[in-house]
């Protein structure tokens, strides 16, 4: 009897703590979960993955913590190990997604939609059926914003090789300042799968910080007369139009650079869907059943990747700063090539819609909106700022392509 | 995956340069691309508005009473009722058209007038 109480507690997690290497590690990660699980409910950060994300991590770290004598970990629902032999080309399990199906738990068995790259694209299917590309059809000129607020990911590549990162960690880490979480995720998986954990938190812990991050930078790199400025009323975008966009931009982007061809042909068939017309039902699920599901499954299985001896480094700490040095380089570029439009315009262009450049939709908008509001009361920037906004989304898959196509295999 | 590559600050600088110019440019030429189709889809809606426009007026000029009526599908033409009531003319038509043995639509008639 009593040697079954002690059998009992000896092979329990609580002594696993004790007795793995890494027990206190996991129990770090246990409580940086629930800090997670606060902010996303409470605090309302990107709630809908927040929570995913906290209880993905929350579930590695409790079923980690007890390690057989063998080291094998016979109850976890994620197996770091297993992962490092898929990605290690010198072992018999070498991108074997046989051995992780048979040999996973339920974690390993979704995390393998994320390995494939196949969730971030899902996602992207839902984003674009989500998207009224209007605003950035009648105003064509908010692609150069777009593309101006990718100025973050290139600053922090640049910082993150300086910091001896290499080449594709620091790719991964840069497209954070992308500020869009499928496209980090997807160019991370790519290029340095061992930093998914923090590179996501980053990044959508930072989307939700938006908000806080941007005003500041905004105030400070623009004058009370700028930020005032009305801007006229877009013109009306007809139908046609906008069943032509996703096609033309398919067919251009993806020519242009091909690697670009599954967040960009996603994002594009999603928004078709859309505007057709006649596929209203597909249009439906993607809003709503696929976007919902695909969400669930990646918070989880991405958030299961933060494992305490991966995660606990100083590398984290690093991330989250460059992380964040993105972001607020990302609104510089955005704002000051805004300023430009402004000065060549005549002072018709209202630069604060350049910081929405940032892929952040619609939150980046609607900033601005409020930005230009405390200027100006009488001011509607948002739909001034949604094309900034949704070309953000094609500028960072932009911007993610060409990193994959550099350092990716 | 490619191997692991640690680039030096030079090269460094250059694939940062190099990948913001990519974004740049994709976004630039793209903007060209959505430029021309937003014109070429401007100038056909003016233009068939521009047809409208001018039909419109050719359509007000014409007199209402010139028009011809438009008959109902199968008919051989009006016919002028006077002091007789519509049924009572429908009536007589019929039993017309009975009579001679052939259909309606093809029998014209002018007018029914009730001899008092």
């Amino acid at each position: 009897m009593l040697e079954s109480l002690g059998k009992l507690v000896t092979e329990s997690g609580f002594a696993g703590f004790f007795s793995n290497p890494d027990g206190w590690r996991n129990l770090v990660m246990i409580a940086i979960a629930c800090v997670l699980l606060y902010l996303g409910i409470k605090k309302q950060y990107e709630p809908l993955l927040m929570v995913g994300i906290a209880v993905g991590c929350l579930l590695a770290n409790v079923s980690s913590v007890f390690m057989t004598s063998d080291g094998s970990l016979p109850d976890a629902l994620y197996h770091q190990q297993l992962w490092d032999n898929f990605l290690d080309s010198t072992s018999p399990y070498y991108h074997s997604y046989g051995h992780i199906m048979a040999h996973g738990g339920l974690i390993d068995i979704l995390y393998i939609g994320v390995k494939a790259g196949l969730y971030p694209c899902l996602i992207f299917i839902g984003i674009g059926a989500m998207t009224d590309f209007g605003p950035l059809i009648s105003n064509p000129k908010s692609l150069l914003l777009g593309a101006a607020a990718q100025f973050g990911v290139f600053f922090a590549f640049f910082g993150a090789n300086l910091l001896g990162f290499d080449a594709q960690q620091s790719a991964s880490i840069g497209i954070i300042g992308g500020a869009d979480g499928p496209t980090a995720i997807l160019t991370t998986t790519k290029l340095a799968p061992e930093l998914l954990g923090p590179i996501a938190v980053a990044a959508y812990s930072y989307m939700a910080l938006i908000p806080m991050i941007q005003p500041p930078i905004m105030r400070a790199l623009t004058t009370e007369k700028e930020r005032s400025v009305k801007m006229e009323q877009l013109r009306e975008v007809s139908k046609t139009e906008k069943i032509l966009f996703p096609i033309v931009v398919t067919i251009f982007i993806v020519l242009l650079l091909p690697s670009t061809a599954p967040l960009i042909g996603c994002l594009m068939f999603g928004n078709l869907l859309k505007e057709t017309g006649v596929t209203e039902r597909l249009s439906d699920v993607a809003q709503n059943a696929l976007m919902n599901i695909v969400t669930l499954f990646l918070g989880i299985s991405v958030g299961a990747t933060m494992v305490g001896s991966r995660f606990l480094t100083l590398d984290t700490i690093k991330i989250v700063v460059l992380g964040l040095i993105a972001f607020a380089f990302s609104t510089i570029g955005g704002l000051m090539v805004g300023k430009l439009m402004y000065k060549l315009s005549g002072g018709k262009i209202n630069p604060l819609i350049g910081s929405a450049g940032v892929s952040a939709v619609p939150m980046a908008a609607r900033v601005s909106q409020r930005e230009g509001q405390k200027a100006n009361p009488s001011n509607f920037l948002l739909m001034h700022a949604m094309g900034p906004n949704v070309a953000g989304v094609i500028g960072s898959a932009i911007a993610a392509g060409f990193l994959i196509s550099m350092f990716g295999g | 995956m490619k191997e692991r590559l640690v680039l030096g600050i030079g090269d460094n600088l250059l694939d940062a340069v190099l990948g913001y110019l990519v974004v740049f440019i994709g976004l630039t030429l793209l903007m060209t691309v959505i430029v021309i189709v937003g014109k070429v889809m401007v100038a056909q809606s003016k233009k068939s508005s521009a047809k409208t426009e001018a039909a419109k007026p050719a359509e007000a000029a014409a007199p209402a009473a010139t028009a011809p009526k438009k008959l109902a599908p199968g008919s051989a033409g009006d016919v002028k009722i006077y002091d007789t009531d519509p049924r009572d003319a429908a009536m007589i038509m019929a039993i017309v058209a009975d009579k001679l043995g052939k259909p309606l639509n093809e029998l014209r008639f002018r007018s029914i007038k009730e001899v008092k």
